[in-house]
């Protein structure tokens, strides 16, 4: 006789956790089911936290939950072969009392947020990994089958928390597989270093961080970005591209990172740093369009696996963990009503997203991944251009300030033309709208 | 018959950092195994229990985090288990650690009579393998060390035959039981629990002893007090070789190779040259 739960989640990512964290507070038979060993053993993201999406389910997660650093500045490097030119945001207010934003090692985050799934109740089991989905007569999900003897178990409703790569639903047919335009290969490196030198590279204090994002040439040409995070005593230092663009141009990831570290402007940061992990792993960043259907009859999907990604602002972990707790929200709203968990019903849930900032942030960016996919010359052209036209400015070397604006302009001109240029700016504007 | 399997939840070797300042090992953030060498001596249980019947309790001892390791074995069938837990067992070495276990497997068999002790064949943090043959002096059992293979266990459960290794190969020995066996890495493939084992082994309780509950009368044989081992010093060893060379001997003649290897040889050396002098001097 198989096991019943009133909900199974499959995942204790951050969506995982959300979802089975609210379901179990409010005394709901839940059960959760992780592929790793413990939850976070699989993941690597290493990583921004966002506290509101925390503080929504446990607002004094600040004393207990292992964070490494708040994040006070903020800094957007476009990077050419030689320089880099950008952007920095420093403030002190980002020094408060419960600050906004913190780096964290996601490994022990998560393990961390599982346990309060697990004392408010949830059965959680690991090392299992669900195959599929189970239906009834009527085509309504009422459990899964995982990958040990006995393997079925069956629920009312499962909500599907399993990641990027969305194997469950999927090889459930109640999606499609993902797509190589849509996702990003990320790999990422542990630099270890003493919190002292982290400190003084980075000008900060104490547990102090700072958040590097890079654009540029270093993605040679492809469509992605890099990052630098201080940890207490590590730096995450990372890259990612597009999977698509990746396969096209035949290169490896890793050889991108090396590049990235060895430019003139981030090998300093990363002196004397003992190297402990490597990592890498897919992100999804088709935005809105990409977002699959996200309920059915008797499931619903949260996080990675639902794509709820925004690759612009770089947010991922505030957007699972909200959409996981709204799905959890959305069947205790049913089961309070005594109404079936069903197709129509759990439509509440694709609506309690549209109406959140979740949906709301992917709508607006929709435009902004196919725009960045076929204008490369965002990620090839400009950052020269910019970089160019910084030295040109900067260097004094006896010439005089309007024949050099005039140089800046003509470099622009010939490198994209007139048309270019405008076309370039409309198309950013309209993306970014 | 009653199987007892004594496992140590240890530091994953592989993730461990030695601080390189103050030479301690960095734990933190460290994650926690299950003795890699324990596994084989569960393995082996499980199959004793499955072939013979009877029941499997694992035994650890440990600070409270240790119960994840029972959970986890109970993940993988095993039927019942014993955490062995208080602050006066802190600090011991391996005298004091097979007092500690002997003690509580005698309290277990006055709950039901124990035929067979498996440990690994040692931990990989401490590398002593002494605890297995010191559970087996203090309990008067048969012992059995480096055991490859179980064949037999007679059905009063009054013997057993095991597969020993040796040195230049394998012996079959027969005893009596009690015994305590000590098992061999390799020799076994772990299984996968089935899903009722899993949801056991995240329901049953795990058995929380303290000195007291598992009859220590003698305190001081406990935790630093009963070690007398001390440690003189921690360092970290200098790396006993440079990274290998390797030669390119692909379509060289011998006379080429040899001539390649002699200049790796004098340039990863300058003094080679002058001791070789000296030496034909000398002749």
């Amino acid at each position: 006789m198989a096991e019943k739960f009133d909900v199974i989640v499959v995942g204790a990512g951050m969506a995982g956790n959300a979802a089975a964290y609210t379901l179990a507070k409010a005394g709901v038979n839940v059960l959760q089911i992780e592929r790793g060993e413990y939850a976070g053993s699989k993941n690597v993201q290493g990583g921004i936290l966002y506290a509101q999406a925390v503080e929504a389910l446990i607002p004094e997660f600040r004393e207990s939950a292992p964070l490494e650093r708040h994040i006070i500045e903020q800094r957007i490097w476009v990077l050419n072969d030689k320089s880099y030119i950008g952007t920095h945001f420093r403030s002190d207010n980002f020094n408060e009392e419960r600050p906004n934003r913190y780096t964290l090692v996601r490994a022990q985050f998560d393990k961390w947020l599982n346990g309060e799934v697990k004392k408010a109740g949830a059965t959680v089991i690991t090392e299992t990994t669900v195959l599929e989905l189970l239906k009834d007569e009527t085509g309504k999900v009422n459990g899964v089958r995982c990958d040990r003897e006995n393997g079925e178990v069956r629920a009312d409703c499962v909500i599907l928390c399993d990641g990027v790569n969305a194997l469950v639903g999927s090889r459930s047919g109640v999606r499609k597989e993902i797509n190589s335009k849509e996702v990003a290969l990320a790999v990422k490196e542990m630099h270890f270093l003493p919190r002292d030198v982290i400190n003084e590279r980075f000008n900060i204090q104490e547990s102090e961080g700072v958040v590097i994002e890079i654009l540029g040439t270093v993605t040679e040409g492809m469509l992605g970005t890099g990052f630098i995070y201080t940890n207490g005593e590590s730096l995450s230092v990372g890259i990612g591209v597009i999977v698509s663009d990746l396969m096209k141009n035949r290169i490896n990831p890793s050889t991108l990172l090396e590049k990235m570290k060895s430019h003139p402007s981030v090998a300093p940061l990363l002196k004397g740093s003992e190297v402990k992990e490597y990592s890498a792993h897919l992100l999804p960043e088709g935005g809105y369009d990409s977002v699959p259907e996200l309920s059915g009859n008797g499931w619903m999907v949260c996080g990675d696996s639902a794509h709820l990604l925004n690759a612009i602002h770089r947010e991922g972990s505030n957007m699972a963990l909200t959409s996981g707790r709204l799905a959890a929200e959305t069947y205790l709203e049913l089961r309070d009503k005594g109404q079936p968990i069903n197709a129509e019903n759990l439509k509440k849930y694709n609506q309690k997203l549209e109406n959140s900032f979740v949906l709301k942030d992917l709508k607006k960016y929709r435009r902004m991944p196919h725009i960045m996919l076929e204008n490369k010359q965002f990620v090839t052209m400009y950052p020269d251009l910019l970089a160019g036209a910084a030295e040109t400015l900067l260097r004094v070397d006896g010439v005089d300030k309007k024949t050099k604006e005039k140089k800046i302009t003509k470099d622009f001109r010939s490198a994209r033309g007139i048309f270019g240029l405008v076309g370039d700016a409309f198309k950013l504007v309209r993306a970014w709208r | 018959m009653h199987i007892v399997v004594c496992i140590k939840q240890v530091p994953d070797s592989a993730q461990i950092r030695v601080h390189p300042v103050t030479n301690t090992i960095m734990r933190q953030g460290v994650p926690t195994i299950i003795n890699p060498y324990d596994l084989f001596a569960l393995e082996e249980a499980l199959r004793v229990r499955d072939r013979f019947g009877g029941k499997v309790t694992v035994l650890t001892m440990g600070p409270p985090m240790a119960e994840d390791s029972l959970r986890k074995a109970l993940g993988y069938g095993v039927d019942a288990a014993v955490l062995l837990t208080d602050r006066a067992f802190a600090g011991s070495d391996t005298l004091a650690t097979s007092f500690a276990l002997a003690t509580a497997i005698e309290k277990l068999h006055q709950e039901d009579p124990v035929h067979i002790v498996f440990t690994g064949k040692q931990t990989i943090d401490g590398d002593t393998a002494q605890v297995g043959p010191g559970i087996a002096q203090r309990l008067k059992l048969q012992q059995l060390t480096y055991v490859s293979a179980i064949r037999d266990v007679d059905s009063a459960g009054k013997s057993i035959t095991v597969e020993r290794r040796a040195e230049g190969g394998t012996q079959v020995l027969k005893t009596t039981l009690p015994c305590l066996i000590t098992m061999l890495e390799g020799t076994n493939t772990l299984r996968r629990g089935s899903m009722d084992d899993v949801f056991r082994a995240v329901r049953s309780e795990v058995r929380t002893w303290s000195a007291r509950d598992a009859g220590v009368e003698d305190i001081t044989k406990c935790g630093l007090r009963g070690s007398p081992t001390v440690v003189k010093k921690v360092f970290a060893p200098q790396p006993r070789m440079e990274k290998a060379q390797q030669i390119d001997a692909l379509g060289k003649s011998p006379a080429e190779i040899a001539d390649e290897t002699i200049n790796m040889l004098f340039t990863a050396s300058n003094q080679l040259g002058d001791d070789i002098l000296k030496l034909t001097e000398a002749i």
